[in-house]
This record gives C-alpha cells, structure tokens and sequence, in this order.
C-alpha cells in the first residue's frame, strides 16, 4: 500500500493570550505535540482518545482546517505547499460530526452537494447538477431529496448529504470527525454501512475520529490512540484490541461496556486528563498510570515498535 | 434514467427561492403595487408629452380648483395640476427611496460582513469609524452637507443650480447618513454565522473568503438585513420630506411626495386632498415594502412557513 497522507511531526499550539506586561504569563494550549503518523491509499485509519485529547484537531490539520505550529504534511510524497494545496484540498475532503451545522440550511440539497465542484470550478453548471443527482442515490436518497433544504431531513439523512458532498469532487481520503455520534445507535450502523460500502466502491480511505471503540472496531485497519495531544499507540486494530501494549489503550479497553462481561478486572484509569495548558513533564500519562516509576517523570517516551510486534508502536517505558 | 433527467432533476437555488416567493401572496401583491406605483410615476412623460400639463405652471387664477376634466384631481394652492406633480414627485420620492436605501445599505452591508468576517484589527477600525458615525449630530452635520458649494468641488454652476443637482445632493446625504445601523447588524449576525459548520466545510473546501460570503454569510444574514432595507426605504422617503424643507435637497417648484406633503400643512383644514393624496401615495408605498420585505424573509429562510 502507498503512502496517501502522511503527518510528521506535527505540533498544534494555540495561543491563548497572556505574554505583555499586564496580562499575565503567557499561556499557550498544546492541542497536539509532535505526531506523526501516515494513511494508505484504501485504508482507514482511526483516531481515537477521550475528548479533549487533540483528535479532531488533528482532523483539521489533515483537513486544511488548521495550519499546524511545526511539522509537514505530506501528500502522495509531496509536500503540502502553496502548489499543491488545491489538488490536496480537492483529494481530501471532511464530514463533520454535527450533521445540523455541517449543512446550510439556506441552500438546498443539490448545491450543497456539488458545492466543492464549484469552489474548485471544475464543472459547469449542469455537471454540477448531474453530479448532485449520481450522488444522492449513491448515498441512498430519493431523487427529490436534491430541491429540499437541509431541515426537512433527519439526521442520519443529513449526513448522507454531508458524506455525498465529500464525494463530489472524487477525493482519495475523507477526514469523519466523529460522524456517527449524534445519531441514534439503528441509524449509526446504516450509515457505517454506507461508509463501508463507499469505501470499496471508490477506494477511499478514511480518517476516522471517534471515541466510540465498538464503531471503530466494525470499520477501521488500524488505530491511533491520542492522550493529550500526544500520539501514545498506533497500530492494527487486531493487535491493539488483542493486546494493547499501552495502558492507557489497555485501561480504554477495559472501559468499553460490553454486554455478558464482568465489570472491568484490573486498572480501570482514576481521575481527569490533565489540561493541554499545563502538561505534566516526562510520560504525560504517568499522574494516571498504574504502572508509573520514577523514569515516567522524567523521560519523554519515544513512539517504538512493542516488543515482538514490529507493525505496533507505543509510547511507553514498560510497553507490554 | 437519462442523464439530461438527473441533470433536470436539480433546480438552481435562485429559481427555489422565486418559487417559495410566488407561493408569498402579498409579496406577490406588493411586487405588483410597487410596479404600478413606478409605472405611475413614469406615465408623467408621455402625459408631458402629449397634454402639455406642466407641474410648475401656476395659476393663481384657479387656486385650489376642483377635479376637472382637464385637471382630474384638481389643482394645488398655486393652481397647479396636483396630478402631474403627484407622478413627477413619485419619480423624485421613489428614486431617493431607492438609491438613498441602496447606496447606504449596500455600503453597510459590505463593511460589516467585511468587519465581522475578518474581525480583529480590521473589525476594530471599521467599527470605532461606525461608532464615529454614530456619534455625529444629524442636523449639524446635514446643514454642512447641504451648504457644501458644488461649483468649488468643480462642477459647473448650471448644474449646481439644477434640480438633479439637488437630487444628487439628498441621494448622497442620506447614504452617508443612513448606513451605520445595517452595518452593525450586518456584522453581529455574521460573525454567528462565519462560525458554523457549513462556512469551514467551505473553506475546507478551498473557498476563499469572498466566495464564502456571497454563498452562505448573505443568505443567512438576509433575514434582518431585509428587515433593516425594508424599514429604511419609508424612513428614506420621509427623511427627504424633512430636508426639503429645511432647504436642503429637492427644493420647490420641484415636487417630491415628501415635500407635497410638507405644503399641504397649512392647508389641511381648507384643502385636505392635498395632503391625502401625497401621504396615501407614501402609506402605500411603505406597506407594499414591507410586505415585498415579508415575502422576501419567506423566500430566503426556507424553515418559514406562512
């Protein structure tokens, strides 16, 4: 499989402020710190971590949303620059989780669809509206749907309408910011199946975002796993659900509720993540880590193969 | 099925909105009065034309005469032809209605989505000049405006001394007076908007900012903005009626229905059509927008239903 999307060493700091003479010390947000990670073409990917752990900023950044503080992003090889910023913009495209902001409610179905095409103005006018039409019933909506408005749909159908206009300009990767989270459980597993079925149709790939572990394990091939900004485990999905060699993965693991399943043996995490303003030093996972030691406070652990399994990276000093 | 039937099966979001406007039945009517209220003015050339009706020629001899069939709504305290006034003068009102409501709105308009778009420094500048605005006295203000010597900033003294000179003048005094309220809504309502979803799935898209305006800030500010357009052109057509008759403007013997209305004062016990056919013809006027404003709302915000 080739390299589609490839981040290194990506940073994202924001700037929350404070510095001057008055206001206090500077206070600086680390939403992401030094990740690195890359998608194939045809696979998924997903980002999973607890809200606040830098997921879907991440997202933006591969999206074009965010412009990162440090690190590259490369695209089919290519480093993404003022040249290759509108083939990238055109290849990926994001659906957003909120299916009623995601959409305007002032334009109808059609131009929503086949508004990237018109951004991009790559399609004249009928194209756009033909366009519009193929793909509202790849996505399984009547016909009709395309001279209707965004309030008159459910949820579910909206977001059928935010992923067909994802598709409209034919992209190699999709950004899913947590689309299944505000629907209801029945129509989550319809659309998961149209991402599926979409994604062997056009030979897309995904990012997927989401903190819900049991979605994650019916679509992706492999997983990422962010703490606080930080990357902390990624590999495939057998091998990080099987044996999670992080734990913090491990303690994520154990809090999935499952049905038939005595509640959690072993460490279940205590406590918050701490805030992104003021990260602790060493592993910053160490002030919730079972399995902290005097080194975990110190150290930065560096993203290495877990042992025995070379295609498993974790960012652990006792990586199991 | 076909492609042209796919390509068919998709209707251009302006032809929607014409379509929800129709359904809109006193927009519908509006559109139609306001028609009749333009085509009414415009009849004043060809009735020139061929009767030879002058509205300046007085008569002092047929003051305050009743509707004849020569005069067939009478004639002023002047003895002039109230009809043919009342078409030139809605030529007059109508214009600066418009223009003054379009030039200071679409000013407004276009500074406070600038403002509330780009924000900080920018946002900043433009608001404090606005607040600036704000805090000038009116009526100083429109005296300097109205005292401003044409023939210095380089025209010629006929045209100082014309009416269209006079015309120009009040068009540009409302602009510049008019449009710091729109600019401050405009701009609240937009920096909601530019926040949402759709606006960064656009930009994610790669649509630049002027693009993003036009698509999805305009439309889903249009609400208040047509709200705000809609209230200015009476206050527009009023206003002008207040500066002709501090002197400033569209002066006698040119008539506007705003400075009719301001002669028939006195008269109103002696000669009250003269004040009834002017105020009506601005009643009608203000409701027909209003309404042309309801239908318009209903045509933009496709979750309004009548």
């Amino acid at each position: 499989m080739s390299e589609l999307v490839a981040l290194d060493g990506i940073s994202v700091r924001f700037n929350l402020g404070g510095g001057g003479w008055f206001s206090g010390p500077k206070r600086i947000l680390r939403a992401a710190e030094n990740v690195s990670f890359a998608i194939a073409e045809g696979e998924t990917l997903a980002l999973v971590g607890e809200s606040g752990s830098g997921k879907s900023t991440l997202g933006n950044v591969v999206a074009g949303l965010q412009t990162p503080s440090a690190g590259r992003l490369r695209f089919r090889g290519r480093e993404i620059d003022r040249e290759t910023w509108k083939a990238a913009r055109r290849a990926i495209q994001i659906v957003f989780q909120d299916p009623f902001g995601a959409l305007d409610p002032r334009m109808p179905v059609s131009a929503i669809i086949a508004e990237p095409l018109l951004i991009q103005g790559t399609a004249t006018a009928a194209e756009r509206r033909e366009r519009a039409a193929d793909l509202v019933t790849q996505v399984g909506l009547p016909l009709d749907a395309l001279n209707r408005y965004p309030h008159e749909f459910s949820g579910g159908q909206r977001q059928r309408i935010a992923i067909a206009r994802a598709l409209a300009p034919s992209p190699a990767l999709i950004v899913a910011d947590e689309p299944l989270s505000a629907l209801d459980v029945s129509i989550q597993s319809q659309v998961l199946n149209l991402m599926k079925e979409l994604q062997e149709r056009h030979g897309l790939s995904y990012l997927f975002i989401s903190h819900d572990l049991a979605v994650v394990n019916h679509l992706v091939d492999r997983v990422a796993v962010l703490y606080l900004g930080r990357l902390v485990e990624i590999g495939g999905r057998e091998e990080v659900f099987e044996t999670p060699s992080h734990p913090y993965t491990q303690a994520l693991l154990n809090s999935v509720p499952r049905i038939g399943r005595k509640r959690a043996r072993g460490h279940t995490i205590k406590g918050e993540m701490p805030s992104p303003l003021h990260p602790p030093p060493g592993c910053v996972f160490h002030p919730r880590c079972p399995r902290a030691a005097d080194i975990c406070r110190i150290e930065v652990p560096e993203l290495l193969p877990a042992p025995g399994r070379d295609g498993q990276r974790a960012a652990c000093h006792f990586k199991e | 099925m076909s492609a042209s039937l796919r390509a068919e099966a998709a209707v251009s979001p302006w032809q929607l909105r014409w379509r929800r406007f129709r359904k809109h039945r006193a927009g519908m009517a509006s559109l139609v009065v306001l028609a009749l209220l333009v085509l009414f003015a415009l009849t004043a050339f060809p009735v020139r034309h061929f009767t030879g009706l002058d509205p300046d020629a007085t008569d002092l001899f047929a003051r305050f005469d009743p509707p004849s069939a020569a005069h067939w709504l009478g004639r002023d305290e002047a003895g002039r032809d109230v009809l043919i006034r009342l078409m030139v003068g809605g030529q007059m009102s109508l214009l600066v209605g418009v223009l003054g409501t379009g030039i200071g709105g679409c000013f407004g308009l276009l500074l406070g989505i600038c403002a509330g778009y780009f924000g900080g420094k920018l946002d900043a500048i433009l608001m404090r000049f606005t607040d600036g605005m704000i805090a000038l006295p009116l009526l100083p203000l429109l005296i300097v405006l109205g005292a401003v010597d044409l023939t210095k900033l380089g025209f010629s003294s006929e045209f100082a001394r014309s009416g269209a000179a006079g015309f120009w003048r009040i068009v540009i005094i409302i602009s510049i007076v008019d449009w710091t309220a729109i600019a401050r809504l405009v701009r609240a309502s937009t920096i909601v908007v530019k926040e949402r979803d759709f606006v960064r799935a656009a930009r994610a898209a790669g649509a630049g900012a002027p693009y993003t305006m036009a698509a999805h800030v305009l439309p889903n500010v249009a609400t208040p903005i047509i709200v705000a357009f809609t209230l200015t052109v009476g206050r527009v057509i009023l206003f002008e009626s207040v500066l002709s008759f501090l002197g400033f403007g569209i002066v006698p013997p040119t008539p506007s229905w705003g400075n009719m209305l301001n002669n028939a004062q006195e008269l109103v016990i002696s000669a009250p059509a003269l004040a009834f056919y002017p105020g009506m013809l601005i009643f009608i006027t203000v409701i027909a927008v209003n309404f042309l404003g309801d239908g318009l709302q209903h045509a933009f915000d496709p979750r309004s239903e009548k």
